[in-house]
């Protein structure tokens, strides 16, 4: 299954880009994303081992399923207001 | 501004994150009804210094989609809590010079405890929840994005 990763404000810096396709197995997590991406290296390293993520716009826990087509957001500390 | 939810009369607030300069006025305009005996403007304005440095203006970053749907989900709790629905909510994005309006929260209602009460409601949801991010510039050049608040899983999230 394919998903669109999303990345803001300083994740965006870091990575040099504010959106990305992820190829995953069936069944995969929020978890298994976050690894899968920092195991590529510099500079996705930089992500943390546990950020805050949003599917379709609604924040989730590191051990949701992921499904084909999701938006997955990462979401660096908010400084809205 | 978006008109989030029905017509039914129970979710007639106005909500928007907006690219253009926020007018206080048209935003109080839109609350207020002749059976409310309080209407309240909140502005958050953007300061000239932070941890002692000369603040020369910052951009606003969103996500642009969920930062709507959260500023419905926190005026719609602050709604509940009120029991008016006589809410307006403006927040910014992109760029802000100093003095200007960041966010603009207009409240009306009967009395002035609960038109108080989902102001500061509203407010402190906002620094939690919404997803926007802060880009400060400094007078002598340098830039950054403001250390943040991390956000939490919601409640019975998938």
């Amino acid at each position: 299954m394919q998903v669109c990763t999303l990345f803001f404000a300083t994740y965006r810096d870091a990575l040099g880009t504010g959106t990305l396709d992820v190829d995953l197995p069936e069944g995969a997590t929020v978890g298994e994303l976050v690894r899968r991406l920092r195991s590529r290296g510099t500079p996705f390293d930089r992500l943390p081992e546990v950020p805050a993520v949003a599917i379709n716009r609604s924040m989730v826990r590191g051990d949701a399923p992921l499904a084909h087509g999701d938006e997955i957001a990462f979401l660096p500390p908010v400084a809205g207001g | 501004m978006s008109r989030p939810v029905s017509d039914h009369g129970a979710s007639g607030y106005r909500t928007s994150i907006a690219q253009a300069p926020i007018d206080p006025a048209a935003v109080l305009a839109l609350v207020g009804d002749p059976a409310d005996g309080a209407v309240l403007l909140f502005l958050g304005t953007v300061r000239d210094n932070a941890d002692g440095r000369h603040v020369g203006g910052l951009r606003y970053e969103a996500y642009q989609e969920m930062a709507e749907d959260e500023l419905n989900r926190i005026t719609e709790e602050a709604v509940r809590r009120l029991g008016t629905d006589r809410v307006a909510v403006v927040h910014r994005v992109g760029d802000v010079s100093v003095g200007e309006v960041s966010v603009a929260i207009a409240v009306s209602s009967p009395h002035r405890a609960e038109a108080y009460q989902a102001s500061r409601f509203i407010i402190e949801e906002i620094k939690k929840r919404l997803p926007v991010w802060k880009h400060e510039r400094y007078e002598d050049g340098e830039a950054v994005w403001v250390q943040g608040q991390a956000l939490e899983p919601t409640e019975g999230a998938r």
